[in-house]
């Protein structure tokens, strides 16, 4: 038998090493079994663990927007740097809008992205549009850096009958197809294996993934079950994770010891850089940097991006019960990241309170009509709960169709489907 | 600066977060059913007017007190949890017995199977129904099988695992469902869903208390929805038992959870609409689930209705309907039938027609009738 053929002559030539142990020294040693790098021998018992070095956290931007070393300015241009601080303070704008009309019953649910905007803009303004997004829920600076419309965002919020995701989700649960942006899902980390596999798919095809998570997320077996797919199967995604102290209540320390998210990078063998998220230029630059890596080596990069929840987990949170208003403020006001990139601007003369005050009144402006559009639109049809469970619809779903059909003509009073669409 | 003050009003300044006490189903929460209080007290006592968030946390407090050790974990568990059934125990038993665990379901039953393996009481919370999938391994292949595969050496008795399950009113695919049927396929393991305070308390005493490892499906719109007369001494329900909660002799009508409280309506709406009297059962526990009382009521009536709220295909409706036509066979005047969440994930916009609703329900009671 084949087999125990092999066996038998591997059996043979391991004891005939014994003997004559130098013959195959040259071409392989016992620690090839173990790891793809050279082992070391030593005859002291030492732990490592906590004492290990910690990642240092990279910084372009100093808190007066100033940049610390000339050689780290990303050299963006006018109409880059506006943007920038365009879509950051439109997101702003957008998140206290929809904030308070959840808080008025006008929808159902809201997470704002407050602190955690040089994260979202940062890293989306160093990839191009081809390049897929998996996200968790709270990066919609990445959808409006790349275009998504004022009124796709207020349509999603309401389910309405121009919602791309058809009413089915909750609020925020984004999703574009034209802007590679995967559909959101509420459960956390699963998107990590997904984004290893989309990112082997599209190997060689001058692409890459950015998958986004945060630091409550990487708990998960599904963050594990990521690191280890990318680095070992050779998968050119950004992992990128939001670090921004707080699974709902949870603050990161009690989510994990040791050196952070970052710090697990090495031990998957994971190329990691760590950057002060609320910098958007050093977010940019680690951005940029772990694309081109990905894209020429065809492995995995990690980023962990420190910033800092400035708004409760979502509508149906009360962080007061949980963290002081001095913490909060420490971070609305010293660590913002967006007033970091205003005063910069003002270094150079390309904004000023004048040009703050005008944006500021367009974009509430055009934010609210699309509010006010989205908000007379009606729901869609109810049968549209019904389809895309399969591409076909199949028999069984189909005949309870017809049977909630007859059901609401002959108790149509009792339904609101005047606020869906006929 | 003008920043700074967006900031705070979205964080500190917004006078409703003075009453916000609730983190889940607050808004827009549509009002699918009417409550009916339990009035029949399971002990002699005093009571306390308490909704079911308050019963879980008073059951709680209980079993730390007399056990010590119980620990309760989960996520965000320390500072009272989402829904705030643990609220206060932290500050009361210490960081030691009551404590967050990292954002990880596998792990949380995974621990809790440890902490039982030992002698134990663990108390494990995954924060939704819908986020139990990543522990299914840990429940179904190890809590389940722990004794069995073990000559019974070993057993993870001492878990209960506590998720909050159903709709809220806007919950979407992934906050609003109910699997009480992935574990009710699974031997080894106990499912109950109580109907509000007074059954939330006395089935999660019976559960940390049972000897098996136990699920407990609270229905997260039911937390405040409705108060009751709980009792404020220990107290404990059968597992395996259902209730009758009102009697009748024209048609069964079967659930659980917020399921009884929509029956209970439309008992009354068959009355006054066709005048009959429906039987109202409250199933109260899936696995073990009472047979002798369902197949008594099914003989009796001859008619039976099973309605929950997820999907009909393998939904637990179809094992009490396969039993019921075993069972009673020879006495049945009709079909068994079910009315259900269709069998499609749960749509967040469309909740109002997916539900399986009085008007819905009512209408089948008329079909069983005129069969």
């Amino acid at each position: 038998m084949v087999l125990s053929k092999n066996c038998a002559s591997l059996l043979g030539r391991y004891f005939r090493n014994t003997l004559i142990p130098k013959t195959l020294s040259a071409s392989y040693t016992s620690s090839q079994v173990h790891a793809d790098v050279k082992l070391e021998w030593t005859q002291n018992l030492n732990f490592t663990g906590s004492s290990s070095l910690l990642i240092p956290s990279y910084r372009v931007l100093n808190q007066q927007g100033q940049i610390i070393k000339e050689s780290e300015d990303p050299k963006l241009s006018d109409s880059v740097l506006e943007k920038m601080y365009k879509n950051m303070t439109l997101l702003n704008v957008i998140d206290k809008i929809l904030y308070e009309s959840q808080r008025q019953g006008r929808i159902s649910f809201y997470m704002t992205n407050f602190g955690e905007e040089a994260t979202h803009i940062g890293s989306a303004a160093a990839l191009n549009e081809d390049d897929v997004v998996f996200g968790q829920y709270r990066e919609t600076g990445v959808l409006l850096w790349r275009g998504f419309t004022l009124s796709e965002l207020m349509d999603q919020c309401y389910g309405n009958c121009d919602d791309q995701g058809k009413g089915r989700q909750m609020p925020v649960h984004y999703g574009s197809k034209r802007l590679n942006f995967v559909t959101i899902s509420s459960p956390l980390a699963t998107q990590l294996p997904q984004a290893a596999g989309a990112a082997y798919a599209l190997k060689g095809k001058n692409k890459i993934v950015i998958c986004y998570f945060g630091e409550g997320a990487a708990s998960e077996g599904d963050a594990h079950a990521a690191f280890n797919f990318a680095a070992t199967l050779g998968c050119p995604v950004i992992f990128f994770c939001r670090n921004n102290g707080y699974a709902i209540s949870t603050p990161s320390k009690e989510q994990y010891k040791g050196d952070g998210i970052a710090g697990r990078g090495p031990g998957y063998g994971i190329n990691t850089l760590r950057v002060d998220g609320n910098d958007i230029f050093a977010v940019y630059n680690a951005t940029k940097m772990a694309k081109e890596y990905a894209i020429t080596e065809n492995k995995p990069v990690l980023i962990e991006a420190l910033t800092y929840r400035v708004g409760h987990h979502s509508t149906s949170d009360d962080s007061t019960k949980y963290r002081s208003v001095e913490e909060v403020q420490h971070w609305t006001a010293t660590e913002n990241p967006v007033n970091r990139l205003r005063l910069y601007l003002e270094n150079k003369d390309l904004w000023n309170e004048d040009m703050e005050k005008q944006w500021h009144t367009e974009s509430r402006k055009d934010i609210l009509t699309a509010f006010d559009a989205a908000e007379k639109k009606s729901k869609p049809h109810w049968s549209e709960l019904f389809n895309d469970v399969y591409q076909e619809i199949p028999d069984h779903i189909r005949k309870q169709m017809e049977e909630m059909q007859q059901h609401i003509e002959q108790y149509k009073d009792q339904y609101p489907i005047k606020a869906y669409s006929p | 600066m003008a920043l700074n003050k967006l900031y705070t009003t979205c964080i500190q300044s917004s006078s409703f977060l003075k009453t916000f006490q609730n983190v889940f189903g607050v808004t827009q929460a549509r009002n699918f059913f009417n409550y009916f209080p339990t009035t029949t007290m399971p002990v002699e006592g005093p009571t306390e007017k308490i909704n079911m968030y308050q019963a879980i946390n008073d059951a709680l407090d209980i079993i730390l007190k007399e056990d010590d050790t119980a620990m309760i974990f989960g996520e965000d568990v320390a500072f009272g949890g989402v829904f705030r059934c643990s609220v206060n125990l932290q500050e009361k038993y210490g960081q030691a017995r009551v404590f967050n665990t990292p954002l990880c379901e596998q792990g949380i039953v995974g621990f809790g199977i440890g902490v039982a393996a030992v002698g134990s009481t663990a108390i494990a919370e995954i924060q939704f129904a819908d986020y139990i999938f990543p522990a299914f391994d840990q429940i179904v292949n190890e809590a389940a099988k722990f004794r069995y595969r073990s000559g019974n050496q070993f057993n993870c008795g001492k878990l209960t695992i506590r998720a909050p399950c159903g709709a809220v009113g806007h919950g979407g695919l992934y906050h609003s469902q109910s699997p009480e049927a992935y574990f009710a396929h699974t031997p080894g393991l106990k499912v109950v869903v109580p109907r509000g305070p007074i059954h939330a308390k006395g089935l999660l005493l019976s559960c940390i208390r049972d000897p098996d490892p136990c699920i407990v499906l609270e229905p997260k719109v039911l937390y405040r929805a409705g108060v009751e007369d709980v009792p404020s001494n220990d107290y404990s329900l059968p597992l395996g038992k259902a209730e009758v909660l009102q009697e009748g002799d024209a048609v069964t009508l079967i659930g659980w959870g917020t399921q009884v409280h929509v029956l209970m309506e439309v008992a009354q709406l068959a009355k006054s609409k066709f005048n009959v009297d429906c039987e109202v059962i409250d199933l109260v526990s899936i696995l073990p689930w009472d047979k002798d009382t369902i197949c008594k009521s099914a003989r009796k009536t001859r008619r039976v209705l099973i309605a929950h709220e997820a999907p009909m295909t393998s939904g637990f409706g179809a094992e009490l309907a396969a039993t019921i036509q075993e069972e009673c066979f020879l006495q049945l005047e009709a079909p068994v039938t079910r009315v259900t969440g269709f069998d499609t994930p749960f749509p967040c916009i469309f909740e109002p027609f997916y539900l399986p609703d009085k008007w819905r329900c009512l209408q089948a009671i008329r079909n069983l009738l005129d069969y």
